[in-house]
C-alpha cells in the first residue's frame, strides 16, 4: 500500500510539473513544451519553456521537497507538532546571513552566499533548540514557540536594520524575501542542488535512526541508539536541507510546518515513510503554491511564499486548537 | 498601616524618578544632535522665547520627535501590561499576539495601496487591523475558555500571516516607498513632528484613563475566571473593554512610529520589578518606562553612528532579545 503511495505521489509531482511548464501569462501547449525540450527550434515560446519555466518548475519541486523533510526531521527529533524550519528560526537566520552576504560582497554570489546560509540556519535553529529545551519540562510547545518568536523578532529586527541603510540591498532582497520564484537564478541553483541532494539522501538513509529517536530519547539509548551522533547528523541534514532552500528561493514559511502534519495523517508514524512521503507532498505543495501565485491577483505575480503563509496560518491556529 | 503609608510615599517617589528621567532624556533628545543647542538656548525656544536660529530645529523637530516617541513607548507599555493582564501570561505582548502585525498589515497596506492618505488616519487604519487581528486571536483561541498558551500559538499563526502579506506589499510598489515601508516596519520616528503628535495623543489621553478606572477589575481578572465572576465582576464586558484600550493603543503607536517590537513586553516587567504587581500602581510606572525606553533608544540610535540614524526598534530588539532569553531562562521550570 505505502510503496504504491510513493508511485502515485510521483505521478502527482509530474503532473504539477508538467502544468507548471505549460501555464503561465502566456500558455504554452503540451506537445510545445515537449517539442521545445527535446527539439529545441530557439522559437520565442522555446525560450520561455527554456530559461524560465523548467528552472522556476524544478526550483519549487526541489525547495518544497527539501523544506518538508526538514520540518520531518526536526518535529521527529524534537518529538513537538510546532517544530519545523519557520518557527525555529532556520528560515530567518538563514535570510539575515544571505543580506549580510548581500550587504558585505554587493551581491550574491553563489558558494559563499550558500556557505552563509547554512551557517545561518544552523545557529539560529540550535539557540532556539537550546532555549527551548532549557528546564525540567524539555520542550513545551510554549517555550519552543516563544523562544523561536524571539529569535525571529531579533533576526527580523536586525535584517531590517541592514536593509534600511542599504537601499541596493533592499530592492534586490524584497523580492527573495518575499519567498519569490521568479526569476531565480540557475546557476545558483545548480551550485545548491549537490548540497540538497546530499540532504535529501541523508535524511531518507537516517529513517530508521530518526524513527527510534522520535520514539523518545531513554527508549531510544535503550533500544542501542548513539542520540547525540543522531541529534548532530539530524542537524546537518536540517541545515543543507534548510539553508540551501533559503538560499535559492528566500525563507518560504509553513511548508516544512505543515506537510509532515497532513503525510503522518495518510500514512502513519513510521518515518522510514514519512520521510520521502513528506518530500513528495512537500514538492507537490510548492508547485501548486507557485502555480495559484501566477494567478491569484491578474495584474501582478503573488510570490509563493505568501501563498503557502496565507494557506500555513489557518493550519497553525487548528494545530493550535487541538493540541493546547 | 505603617507600611502602607511608606509604600504609597515611596510609590510617589518612583513615579517622580521616571517623569524626572523621562524629562532629562527629552532635554537630551533636543540639545544633542548634529547641531548642538545649549541647555538654556534650548529652554527659551521651548517657551517661544528662542532666537530664530534655534526656534526651527527645536520646535520643528526635535521636541515634537521626542514626545511622539515617548507617547509611542507610553502605549505599547500600556497595551503590554493589559494584554499581561487579561491574559495572565507574563509572556504575552502586542507583538507576540499579532496585534502589531496586524497594525502593521493596515498602514503598510495603506502606504502602499492609497499613498494619497493623509497622515492622521493611518492610525484608524492601524487601529483597525490590530482590532481585527486581536478579535481573531480571541475568537480562534476561544474554546471552553481562553487558554494562554492556545492565544499565544494563534497570534504567533496570525503575526506570521501578517508579516509574509507585508513582504508581499514590499514587492508590489517602487523602490522609494518600500524604503519608506521598511523603515517605517523597523520602528523609528525619524522625521515625526506635529503632525503626528496630535493624531496621536487623543488615543492614549482616553485610553489610559480607562485602564486606570479598570486596574482593580484588571487586578480581580488575573484571580482567574471563576473567582473573579465570584467577586462581582462582569467578566467579559470588563475584559473586553480593555482589550479594547490594549488595541487601540498599540495600534495608534504603531500607526505613528512603527512595529517596534519588545517594548510591550519589557516596560510592564520592569515596572512591576520596581512597584509590584497592583494594576494601580504598575500602570503609569509602565507607561513612564515604555515612553523613556522608546525615548532613550531613539538618542541613542540618532547620535552614536551620527550621521547614520539607527532606528529605535532595531536598538530595542537589541537590548529586548537578550531579556527575553532571560525570562525564558528564570521561568524555565514552570
Amino acid at each position: 500500500m505505502r510503496p504504491a503511495g510513493i508511485v502515485i505521489g510521483l505521478l502527482l509531482v509530474a503532473f504539477c510539473l508538467v502544468v507548471s511548464i505549460a501555464l503561465g501569462k502566456q500558455a504554452i501547449s503540451l506537445s510545445e513544451v515537449y517539442r521545445s525540450i527535446f527539439d529545441f527550434n530557439g522559437s520565442r515560446e522555446h525560450l520561455i519553456v527554456r530559461t524560465v519555466r523548467v528552472p522556476r518548475a524544478l526550483i519549487a519541486m526541489a525547495v518544497g521537497a527539501c523544506l518538508a523533510m526538514a520540518g520531518a526531521i526536526m518535529q521527529a527529533v524534537t518529538r513537538n507538532a510546532l517544530a519545523g524550519p519557520e518557527l525555529f528560526g532556520v528560515n530567518q537566520g538563514a535570510a539575515f546571513l544571505i543580506v549580510i552576504h548581500l550587504y558585505l560582497m554587493g551581491g550574491v554570489s553563489g558558494s559563499s552566499a550558500i556557505a552563509y546560509a547554512f551557517v545561518g540556519a544552523g545557529a539560529a535553529g540550535l539557540t532556539v533548540y537550546l532555549l527551548g529545551t532549557m528546564g525540567a519540562s524539555g520542550l513545551t510547545p510554549l517555550k519552543l514557540i516563544v523562544a523561536g518568536a524571539t529569535i525571529n523578532l531579533l533576526l527580523g529586527a536586525l535584517t531590517q536594520g541592514i536593509l534600511v541603510f542599504d537601499e541596493r540591498s533592499l530592492d534586490t532582497m524584497r523580492f527573495w524575501l518575499a519567498g519569490s520564484l521568479t526569476g531565480r537564478s540557475t546557476s545558483l541553483f545548480a551550485e545548491v542542488a549537490p548540497y540538497m541532494l546530499i540532504g535529501v539522501a541523508g535524511a531518507l538513509i537516517m529513517g530508521r535512526q530518526i524513527n527510534l529517536l522520535s520514539l523518545g530519547e531513554e527508549t531510544a539509548q535503550g533500544l542501542g541508539l548513539r542520540t547525540g551522533l543522531v541529534k548532530a547528523l539530524s542537524l546537518l541534514a536540517v541545515v543543507l536541507l534548510a539553508g540551501s532552500s533559503v538560499a535559492i528561493a528566500g525563507p518560504i514559511g509553513f511548508v516544512g510546518l505543515a506537510v509532515p502534519h497532513i503525510v503522518r495523517y495518510l500514512v502513519g508514524q513510521d518515518y522510514r515513510w514519512v520521510l520521502p512521503y513528506s518530500a513528495l507532498a512537500g514538492a507537490a505543495l510548492l508547485l501548486t503554491a507557485d502555480i495559484a501565485a501566477r494567478f491569484l491577483i491578474p495584474s501582478q505575480e503573488v510570490s509563493a511564499g505568501v501563498v503557502t503563509a496565507v494557506l500555513g496560518a489557518p493550519f497553525l491556529i487548528y494545530l493550535a486548537q487541538r493540541r493546547a | 498601616m505603617e507600611t502602607v503609608r511608606n509604600r504609597g510615599a515611596s510609590f510617589v517617589l518612583v513615579l517622580s524618578a521616571l517623569g524626572a528621567l523621562n524629562l532629562l532624556v527629552l532635554l537630551l533628545q533636543i540639545v544633542l544632535g548634529d547641531f548642538p543647542i545649549p541647555a538654556a538656548e534650548a529652554l527659551h525656544a521651548l517657551f517661544g522665547a528662542g532666537s530664530e536660529r534655534f526656534d526651527l530645529v527645536v520646535n520643528r523637530f526635535r521636541f515634537p520627535r521626542a514626545l511622539v516617541a515617548f507617547l509611542a513607548g507610553a502605549g505599547l507599555a500600556l497595551s503590554g501590561t493589559i494584554l499581561q493582564g487579561i491574559t495572565r501570561n507574563p509572556l504575552a505582548s502586542p507583538g507576540v499576539l499579532g496585534l502589531n502585525s496586524g497594525a502593521a498589515l493596515a498602514a503598510v497596506g495603506c502606504m502602499v495601496l492609497a499613498p494619497g492618505v493623509p497622515v492622521a488616519m493611518l492610525p484608524f487604519a492601524a487601529f483597525a487591523g490590530a482590532l481585527l487581528a486581536a478579535l481573531l486571536s480571541y475568537a480562534l483561541a476561544w474554546r471552553r475558555g481562553l487558554s494562554p498558551v492556545r492565544l499565544v500559538l494563534v497570534g504567533v499563526g496570525i503575526a506570521a500571516s501578517a508579516g509574509a502579506v507585508v513582504s508581499f506589499l514590499l514587492t508590489f510598489t517602487d523602490l522609494a516607498q518600500a524604503k519608506a515601508a521598511v523603515i517605517w516596519m523597523s520602528g523609528s520616528v525619524y522625521g515625526r513632528s506635529w503632525e503626528h503628535f496630535w493624531p496621536l495623543l487623543p488615543w492614549l489621553a482616553v485610553g489610559f484613563p480607562i485602564a486606570l478606572l479598570l486596574s482593580r477589575s484588571l487586578d480581580v481578572l488575573q484571580l482567574g475566571d471563576s473567582l473573579a465572576t465570584g467577586l462581582g465582576t462582569k467578566l467579559e464586558r470588563v475584559r473586553a473593554l480593555l482589550l479594547l484600550v490594549a488595541v487601540a493603543s498599540a495600534g495608534a503607536a504603531v500607526a505613528m512610529a512603527g512595529t517596534i517590537g519588545f517594548v510591550g513586553l519589557m516596560a510592564p516587567h520592569l515596572a512591576r520589578f520596581i512597584v509590584g504587581s497592583m494594576s494601580r500602581r504598575l500602570l503609569p510606572a509602565a507607561v513612564l518606562a515604555g515612553g523613556l525606553l522608546v525615548n532613550a533608544a531613539d538618542l541613542l540610535g540618532r547620535t552614536v553612528a551620527a550621521p547614520l540614524e539607527i532606528p529605535c526598534g532595531i536598538l530595542i530588539a537589541l537590548i529586548g532579545a537578550p531579556y527575553m532569553v532571560y525570562l525564558l531562562f528564570k521561568k524555565r521550570n514552570q
